[in-house]
């Protein structure tokens, strides 16, 4: 449904986004995954056809971006990172103005306007100033103006921020919702809304794609020494002395402080299941094995070891 | 039609909920109301002053015209305040969106770019209307305590609309180079005063440019208006000053699909 080839934006010599390519299947949910000033609202932006890409092309629903603007425009509903919204108008005059400029026929207007409002729980605003919302309210009438006229493709510049933790819940809802019958690339940079909405996340940083994957598979991929967590009793140093004569052990780090029984954290080396011997080990030498669990790497680890990495 | 027709409507109601189309209607009224007063009291002063002569020597009394001292100067008024009040009718008109980020919404929905040009164009000229048709009033007035000849009054309106229309896609120009509403307000004005007397260089330029920059002028093609006489030259210089000024402002809006 879009393809990303190859594009680069310059601001001035600056490049925002660096060779960035990526598809995005017909109902599939993209999460756009990096750190403030990463290049992710410059890329929507030249998804939406609203800023020119300085190399490369982009299409949606197999129209470029550049040359069929106005086919793109058919066909996208986008929320950007201020929502445009007048503030001198209501909720729904607001609803149906944009109804009329995306070209929603007149007699399915009002519905349009009405079911865009009730799915992102505007009922009670329809007829408030939208200068007299509150920050949340403004967010959701921003996702009304994307969703009324039931584009195929949604492009949501962080749609969740803003909103307080049970509108944030709806949101995400709304938006799981939507796959299958329409195309999402969502931006984020909380990296737990990506894993919960969506499908396929990818990782920007400075202008380039460090990572694409489902974030299971992302979660995995870079799981690259398997980490246990043991919790023992006995003295710390023995303790440490005995886990590392283990075979397959490549590091052990203790948990500081506590005493009696401790935690360490034990790196095998890859793709070795050591729990086995660890714990017969810990056991064998007369410790007290009180918990051994492992420990898969969060995404927030994951992000900020792969945002490292490019740094460096 | 129908994206220009959401525009426009869009832009009218935003002008009839916020302040500044009721301040700048008043301050009009207000402004022009007083010179008026002031004219018609100058005019009854020469009434006066003729009728004692003809009374103390004797003699014709001279015809006095109300449309020559009255009207035509009312209107020479209404086009120097429109001066005024028009950069601030279209200051907002794009540089707001180009604030408020509104202009994302816009250039990622299908509308062309000629239909938001016009949309918004036309509704800051109709509301110009309104404010200019309030002057209606005080030639109502004149027309119960006086005679003037409405012939001369229709065209000058005419006149004054079509210049009004110029001032306008200059300002809708000047709103889309910028997102500061201040900063589109003095551009226009100043390019406003600029073409306004810019045919008092034409008396230190030579004889082929002196009359280009007489021709230039937005002052130079009104005065036919208040004698009664529509020349199409006249009608065609402000229609193309109006079609200049929104096709500069069409090249501003397309240069960011060129500006890479």
């Amino acid at each position: 449904m879009i393809e990303v080839d190859h594009i680069t934006k310059y601001y001035g010599q600056t490049p925002a986004v660096q060779d960035v390519s990526f598809r995005v299947e017909k109902g599939e949910i993209l999460g756009f995954l990096g750190p403030n000033g990463a290049g992710k609202t410059t890329t929507m932006r030249m998804i939406t056809g609203f800023l020119p890409p300085s190399e490369g092309t982009a299409r949606v629903a197999g129209y470029d971006v550049f040359e069929d603007s106005m086919e793109v425009r058919k066909r996208i509903g986008y929320l950007p990172e201020h929502p445009p919204l007048y503030d001198d108008m209501t909720v729904a005059s607001y609803l149906t103005f944009v109804s009329k400029i995306k070209g929603v026929d007149s007699k399915e207007r009002k519905s349009a306007v009405d079911s865009a409002a009730e799915r992102c729980g505007l009922g009670d605003m329809r007829d408030t100033i939208i200068a007299k919302l509150s920050k949340g309210y403004r967010q959701r009438v921003g996702l009304a103006q994307a969703l009324v006229h039931d584009p195929d493709v949604l492009i949501l510049d962080e749609p969740t921020i803003g909103l307080d933790p049970r509108q944030i819940i709806e949101v995400r809802e709304l938006i799981k919702s939507l796959a299958g019958d329409h195309t999402v690339v969502l931006s984020t940079h909380i990296l737990s809304e990506a894993s919960m909405t969506c499908e396929r996340v990818v990782i920007i940083n400075k202008g380039k794609i460090v990572a694409m994957d489902t974030p299971k598979n992302l979660t995995a991929r870079l799981m690259g020494a398997d980490r246990i967590y043991v919790q023992v009793q006995g003295p710390a140093e023995a303790v440490t002395a005995k886990l590392r004569e283990v075979p397959n052990v490549a590091d052990v780090v203790p948990e500081p402080g506590g005493n009696g029984a401790r935690g360490f954290f034990v790196e095998s080396k890859e793709k070795h299941d050591i729990r086995a011997e660890l714990a017969s080990a810990i056991v064998g030498s007369g410790f007290g094995l009180l918990e051994m669990k492992p420990v898969g790497m969060s995404l927030e680890e994951i992000f900020l070891q792969l945002t490292e990495e490019e740094g460096n | 039609m129908g994206n220009f027709g959401a525009i426009l409507q869009r832009e009218l109601k935003s002008y009839l909920v916020s302040p500044i189309a009721y301040v700048v209607g008043a301050v009009f009224l207000l402004v022009s109301g007083f010179f008026f007063r002031n004219m018609v009291m100058q005019f009854n002063m020469y009434c006066m002053t003729y009728i004692q002569q003809a009374q103390r020597y004797g003699g014709q009394l001279p015809q006095l015209n109300l449309n020559e001292i009255v009207v035509n100067g009312f209107f020479g008024l209404m086009s120097f305040i429109s001066l005024f009040i028009v950069p601030l009718l279209t200051m907002r008109l794009i540089a707001e969106e180009k604030k408020s980020g509104t202009i994302e919404l816009l250039m990622t929905s299908p509308i062309s770019n000629v239909q938001m040009i016009l949309g918004k164009f036309v509704s800051c000229f109709l509301l110009y209307t309104i404010i200019v048709g309030l002057s209606g009033f005080f030639m109502l007035l004149l027309e119960i305590y006086g005679s003037p000849d409405w012939g001369p009054i229709f065209s000058a309106y005419v006149g004054i609309l079509l210049m009004g229309g110029a001032f306008v896609a200059v300002g809708v120009f000047a709103s889309s180079l910028t997102e500061n509403q201040i900063v589109a307000a003095v551009l226009s004005f100043a390019a406003l005063l600029i073409f306004w007397v810019i045919g008092w260089s034409a008396n230190f330029a030579g004889p082929t440019m002196g009359k280009v920059l007489t021709y230039l002028s937005l002052i130079e093609h009104i005065g036919d208006f208040q004698k009664g006489i529509v020349d199409s030259k006249d009608v065609i210089f402000y229609l193309s000053f109006m079609f200049f000024s929104l096709f500069l402002t069409l090249t501003v809006m397309e240069s960011r699909r060129w500006r890479k």
